[in-house]
């Protein structure tokens, strides 16, 4: 695909993000059922049907060049959005070697990576980067190793130490999160930063979850997702620019809920890295428009039982209660009681 | 993490008697190309087709990480052992055909230290030779001190203070050299993390000496790879197969299940990882508890057990598998 695939769009002001009817038909929808609880959905990160968002192991879309300019006007306001702490630059550069190694394999036409020994060239086509540096000595890039590698990389990414049979999120670069922040989790252990989240403590999710971690290998990602709600197309809506997004919720109406609302699905997946025995987490957010979402008769449906049944204290964490009874009732109208397909596959009809 | 994980294909390439009881082996990818990167005190798990029995045991990487176009591993011959030994010693040579798995790291450095300070016994030097590589290559501080019975078995000591100089400190037993364990702890600045590997007795040692001064667990390290122990053949239900078992004498509990055709779950096969725990659902007989993974309580409470390395002798025992 030639460059000409990157669309110039806005997550912010005129806001101007879009879904091409591709993007749509791609989009990684959450559901494989009609109703949702929390549950250690964890599943290897192996390469996806062709196409799909699971098809590379870091999915390269149509909106990148819009989001890393996103990234670098939240990373200009507020530079506390990109932090590793000292013991994190080795893992750092672990993420950096596999970003680059994965996007040069799978996408060679926007992406290359020459290696003379540790002297390296990485060629990023679409943001027209071309740089050389040696691998492992920091002074040779114009900013730390992770930094670097995902002002470069759609997603929000975490590095977590492994240490005392528990992991700590030490590092990470997030800037289209859900309503958490970097800056106040930085250096808290598993339990600490999942705190936050309703139910799945009591039914055991995180001390599972944990023990599955702490033995994920090298070479074996695993993946799961998770969902929330945002009113207007917003990658950074961050506990600290709150007063920027929060009131929209309080102006939706059925006529504009259609346009304005998005489903948010995150595709995280988890990668054991090899030279510091860090975690990488990476974040991937995709917001799809309750109007271009309906497009497809399968997700109308099974989103329309979902939110009309998710336990309320879900829907409060997940920031969306108030709206709910707007959001079933705009849904409703796509759904006509139809029995739906297992699995997250669209089936237009 | 099971019988499921990918293998990589590996080809023997150099075979070396380093002393009367280790050898040493380098590994290179069947087929060439890079091996995985992999961290300081990672150790590969090493198949091996002993006559018909099918033996995985785990063995620390030596060599430097930095460099993967092989892997290095040292096998201490153990002639009381249940045969994985003595078959690296006496069935593998240049040019055969392995299988190992991916490398997987229990014994990380904690990278937050100021300083490193290892100390090793016999044969438990072989994680610190990867790490001492990986910690120099970064412009680390790290101090290393090392013991053995004798200078012969000693082994790679030459190496170490060739390439190290005064980072490094040998004690030789017959030598009627010690360590300083006290005077070594007391002296080191805020910030150090202590790493131990070797025979249970040094382990304890240093693990108890360390707290006894003060020492944050945390800040304090070790890896102990049990050997599977020998022990008298057995009987098991796997209640989930459906299968009744004999473990042989010279067979850990895991590899009869894994002989029966059953799928178990595994990571170090040394007792200290934790990922083979199998609940007991009938126990008319005692337990041996060899790992260090189950709590005092677990362990007494007869409801778990640890495949790699635990036995048993009674009337019956059923488990969860």
């Amino acid at each position: 695909m030639g460059l000409d695939f990157f669309k110039q769009e806005t997550f912010r002001d005129d806001y101007t993000f879009r879904n091409s009817p591709e993007a749509i038909r791609r989009f990684p929808f959450p559901f494989a059922e009609d109703s949702y609880m929390y549950s250690v959905n964890m599943e290897p990160h192996v390469a996806g049907p062709k196409g799909s968002v699971f098809e590379h192991m870091f999915d390269v879309d149509e909106h990148y060049l819009s989001e890393m300019r996103d990234r670098a006007m939240v990373l200009r306001d507020d530079p506390l959005r990109c932090q590793s702490l000292p013991h994190m630059t080795l893992a750092g550069w672990d993420l950096l070697e596999l970003i680059m190694e994965s996007k040069a394999r799978d996408y060679p036409d926007w992406f290359e990576l020459h290696k003379t020994g540790n002297r390296w060239t990485w060629i990023n086509r679409p943001m027209e980067i071309e740089q050389t540096f040696t691998f492992l000595n920091e002074s040779t890039l114009p900013h730390g190793p992770m930094e670097y590698i995902t002002r470069q990389t759609q997603g929000d990414f975490t590095l977590q130490d492994q240490r005392d049979n528990n992991l700590w999120i030490d590092a990470g670069m997030v800037t289209t999160q859900a309503d958490w922040s970097l800056d106040f989790d930085i250096g808290m252990g598993f339990h600490e930063w999942h705190a936050p989240v309703p139910h799945a403590h009591q039914m055991g999710v995180f001390d599972r979850a944990l023990k599955f971690l702490l033995k994920l290998q090298l070479g074996a990602p695993v993946r799961r997702f998770n969902w929330t709600m945002t009113v207007d197309p917003i990658l950074d809506t961050s506990p600290e620019t709150y007063p920027k997004w929060g009131p929209s919720k309080a102006t939706l109406t059925l006529d504009n809920i259609g346009h304005r609302q998005h489903l948010r699905v995150e595709l995280q997946s988890l990668h054991r890295l090899p030279r510091s025995n860090a975690i990488a987490f990476p974040i991937r957010a995709y917001l799809i428009k309750f109007e271009e979402l309906v497009t497809m008769p399968k997700w109308a449906r099974r989103l329309h039982r979902v939110v009309r049944d998710v336990h309320p204290d879900l829907a409060t964490y997940k920031g969306f209660l108030r709206n709910r009874d707007l959001m079933v009732q705009y849904l409703s109208q796509f759904d006509d009681g139809k029995p739906t397909s297992p699995g997250w596959w669209p089936e237009p009809e | 993490m099971s019988n499921g994980t990918a293998r990589i294909p590996v080809t023997v390439a150099e075979v070396l008697e380093v002393n009367e009881l280790i050898k040493r082996f380098r590994f290179v990818r069947t087929g060439g190309g890079h091996l995985p990167t992999f961290s300081g005190g990672s150790h590969v798990v090493v198949e091996m087709n002993d006559q018909g029995t099918r033996r995985l045991n785990p063995y620390s990487l030596m060599s430097d990480p930095a460099d993967t176009s092989s892997y290095t591993i040292s096998v201490r011959r153990d002639d009381m052992g249940r045969g994985g030994s003595l078959f690296m010693h006496r069935q593998v040579t240049p040019g055969m055909q392995m299988q190992i798995g991916p490398p997987v790291n229990l014994f990380p450095l904690d990278l937050r230290g100021r300083k490193h300070l290892m100390i090793a016994g016999g044969i438990g030097i072989t994680p610190f030779m990867a790490m001492t590589a990986q910690l120099d290559a970064r412009g680390e501080r790290f101090e290393l001190h090392y013991a053995a019975r004798s200078r012969a078995l000693g082994a790679y000591m030459d190496f170490l203070e060739t390439r190290y100089g005064d980072r490094v400190h040998l004690y030789v037993d017959e030598e009627g050299q010690a360590i300083d364990l006290a005077g070594l702890l007391s002296r080191q600045p805020i910030g150090t993390h202590l790493y131990v590997c070797g025979p249970k007795p040094m382990l304890n040692w240093v693990l108890s000496t360390a707290r006894k001064m003060g020492w944050p667990d945390g800040a304090v390290h070790s890896e102990e790879f049990l050997g599977a122990p020998v022990g008298k053949r057995f009987q098991v239900e796997l209640a989930a197969a459906k299968k009744t078992i004999t473990v042989e004498g010279n067979q850990s509990l895991l590899e009869a299940i894994e002989a029966a055709g059953v799928e178990a779950p595994y990571l170090c096969r040394g007792g200290a990882c934790g990922q083979c725990e199998t609940d007991v659902l009938h126990c008319d007989g005692h337990i041996e508890h060899n790992d260090h993974w189950l709590t005092a309580e677990q362990k007494a409470s007869g409801t778990k057990i640890m495949t790699c390395v635990s036995r048993f002798e009674g009337k019956r025992l059923v488990v969860d598998r």
